[in-house]
């Protein structure tokens, strides 16, 4: 397999503000939320970052997608350093989060030339993919209506579609299914293994057991910013099921202290 | 830079606004409108209120009339009926009632006989019945009370002998550019300002609110691309509104401040092309700064919310700047007045509605406020890339 990110000693600290101090109930000005995570994930595969709220997923994402830049290590995408190279590495990858919530003024249709014109696609593929991705989707027909018009599921599928406008080889999704009603999430899953199938690489964060289960090839488990185990789904689970592995690691790390 | 992804940020951001139809009639159209409706309603309320009663007969009733005062009396104006005769207190009472136009003079019986008194004796007193809440009534009055404050006295101040006769040695023009000077400078900082207020805020802080900052500082967009393409926008629309604003005040000011007839050139406001050409310059590099410094307040609000109220103090310092030209004669004459970031802009202005303008400022106005400009764009470059800055909650 075709290894296309090397994910190499990746940290990242940050500074708490007293009000960050007083709700993680700490005297300490630094959080470590990220130590020295290192992994791999090669083309074509579905890897899934498995962790509780604030074990350091969305950081270790936002790194990987050159939003943040780490304290130190480094991750090469399809040979691309996210430190030195930031601006190529966007050009390779689509980045979507749950959080994401369109401007209620403009519609599918210019939200894809918006941000078509803004990764480069030229005109004539930006026309192509678009009438591909809104059929796909069922978009086609609400093309030219605000999105404050569209329904709450149309809105998130339009979300996915615009991030990833530029057909990226690589897809970096955090919570993927999070707000979604069970619809537009079935939706969404249904895409990211045709994504798959079509030689695409995802990594996404989830803290939902069945989400792993169903279709991530290879996960990594993260608890308080470190790596405990890393590799193929069945190899994790070690004969148990994934939420039965988890809460095994979750105890051996902070003492059966759940 | 590549210039296309500036270009892509500017036309999404004017494509909101002007797609937009209550935005861009809020921001645009009413500014002008309310100003140009509000001055003329008060310019033609206070001629009104001036000219109001002129016309109408008064009928001055006399009691005691004087017969050195019968003659001053009489040649107050023709639409002055004098009356002698004695009144009442039902007269009185009677004028109460708003629609009659009469004023009641009563003098001390012997009142041309009466001796000067000595220090600390009882004055003699003219009494004057009137209404002053009706104007013809009250204008008579105040005629009165000039004319009986002066009678006697062994000396004048300033009486014009003939209607060329000029005390103030001031021009009409003089006085007209200082008035301008010293209230059009505020105006129109309020009125840019308030256009960058209702945009600028939501700009940055909208896009982080949505989550769709994330989306955009992913595209292979350089992020001065994206700083510049937000402020240029944002000073674009701003630039509108304060257009608009200009309009409404310059339709208006003619009502504000003068009556049908008036020469307008005579109150100095005839400015020529160097003046004009240097008030667009220094309005667009107001502009280019303010949005600047509101579109880094709005990148460092959490929310749209948190962006209003950080802007709204900023705001009342630049209103307090617009403010201080009512307290000072003429523009600044150092040169390094005009780095001071939004007070240079204010001075120009001062310069150039006074006649007193020179290049010298103008091009230090515009220059410093462009350099100012690039340093915000990396300001607000460094704060794209900040991920405390675009991703703390």
């Amino acid at each position: 397999m075709e290894e296309i990110l090397t994910v190499e000693g990746l940290s990242k600290t940050f500074t708490l503000s007293r009000k960050q101090q007083k709700i993680e109930r700490t005297a300490a000005r630094r959080k470590t939320a990220v130590d020295n995570l290192s992994f791999s994930a090669y083309r074509g595969e579905i890897f899934g970052l498995l962790g509780p709220n604030g074990a350091g997923k969305t950081t270790t994402l936002r790194m990987l997608a050159t939003l943040i830049r780490p304290d130190s290590g480094d991750a090469l995408l399809d040979g691309c350093s996210v430190v030195n190279s930031p601006a190529e590495v966007r050009g390779k990858i689509g980045f979507l989060t749950s959080e994401l919530k369109l401007e209620d003024f403009f519609t599918p249709n210019y939200l894809f030339d918006f941000f078509s014109r803004l990764h480069g696609v030229d005109p004539d593929t930006c026309a192509q993919r678009k009438a591909a991705m809104f059929s796909r989707f069922g978009i086609d027909r609400f093309a030219e209506v605000k999105v404050a018009n569209l329904s709450t599921g149309m809105k998130q599928k339009l979300s996915l579609v615009i991030s990833l406008v530029h057909n990226p080889e690589v897809i970096i999704f955090d919570e993927p299914t999070n707000g979604l009603d069970v619809l537009t999430a079935r939706t969404v899953t249904d895409y990211l293994q045709e994504l798959r199938a079509e030689g695409k690489t995802i990594i996404l964060s989830t803290h939902i057991f069945s989400l792993v289960e169903r279709l991530c090839d290879r996960v990594g488990v993260i608890i308080d910013g470190r790596l405990v185990a890393c590799g193929p789904l069945a190899e994790v689970c070690d004969g148990l099921s994934i939420e039965d592995r988890f809460f095994e690691m979750y105890k051996e790390v902070k003492g059966g202290d759940e | 830079m590549k210039k296309g992804n500036t270009w892509t940020i500017i036309s999404k951001e004017f494509a909101r606004f002007f797609g937009d139809r209550q935005l861009f009639f809020t921001t645009v159209i009413m500014p002008g409108l309310l100003i140009y409706l509000i001055y003329s309603l008060m310019g033609n309320g206070i001629q009104k209120m001036v000219t109001e009663g002129q016309d109408e007969v008064v009928t001055l009733t006399v009691e005691n009339m004087p017969q050195s005062m019968a003659p001053m009396l009489n040649a107050i104006d023709s639409s002055l009926v004098v009356v002698e005769q004695p009144f009442g207190d039902d007269d009185i009472a009677r004028l109460e009632e708003k629609d009659i136009n009469a004023v009641l003079l009563r003098f001390p019986e012997g009142f041309d006989q009466l001796a000067i008194p000595e220090p600390g004796q009882p004055v003699p007193n003219v009494e004057i019945y009137y209404n002053s809440t009706n104007n013809a009534s009250s204008r008579v009055y105040y005629t009165l009370n000039a004319m009986l404050g002066n009678y006697n006295r062994p000396f004048t101040v300033n009486v014009p002998q003939s209607e060329e006769q000029r005390f103030d040695q001031a021009s009409e023009e003089s006085i007209g550019a200082m008035i301008w000077s010293k209230l059009l400078p505020m105006l129109i900082i309020m009125m840019l300002f308030s256009g960058v207020m209702a945009i600028a805020p939501s700009s940055i802080a909208g896009e982080k609110e949505r989550g769709t900052i994330a989306t955009l500082l992913v595209t292979p967009m350089r992020r001065n691309e994206l700083a510049l393409g937000k402020i240029i926008s944002l000073s674009g629309i701003a630039l509108l509104s304060g257009i608009s604003s200009f309009i409404g005040i310059a339709l208006s000011l003619p009502k504000m401040v003068s009556g049908e007839g008036v020469d307008y050139a005579d109150l100095g406001f005839h400015y020529t092309t160097s003046d004009y050409f240097a008030l667009l310059l220094v309005i667009f590099a107001s502009v280019l700064i303010m949005a600047s410094a509101v579109s880094i307040l709005s990148a460092l609000a959490k929310d749209v919310k948190n962006a209003g109220t950080m802007v709204t103090p900023f705001m009342l310092v630049v209103m307090l700047a617009g403010l201080l030209p009512m307290f000072q004669n003429g523009a600044a004459e150092s040169l390094l007045v005009y780095l001071i970031p939004f007070y240079n802009s204010i001075e120009v202005m001062v310069a150039v509605f006074a006649h007193e303008m020179q290049w010298m400022p103008v091009i230090v106005t515009v220059a410093s406020n462009v350099v100012y400009t690039g340093i915000a764009v990396w300001v607000l470059t460094r704060m794209f890339n900040s991920e405390k800055v675009m991703f703390s909650r």
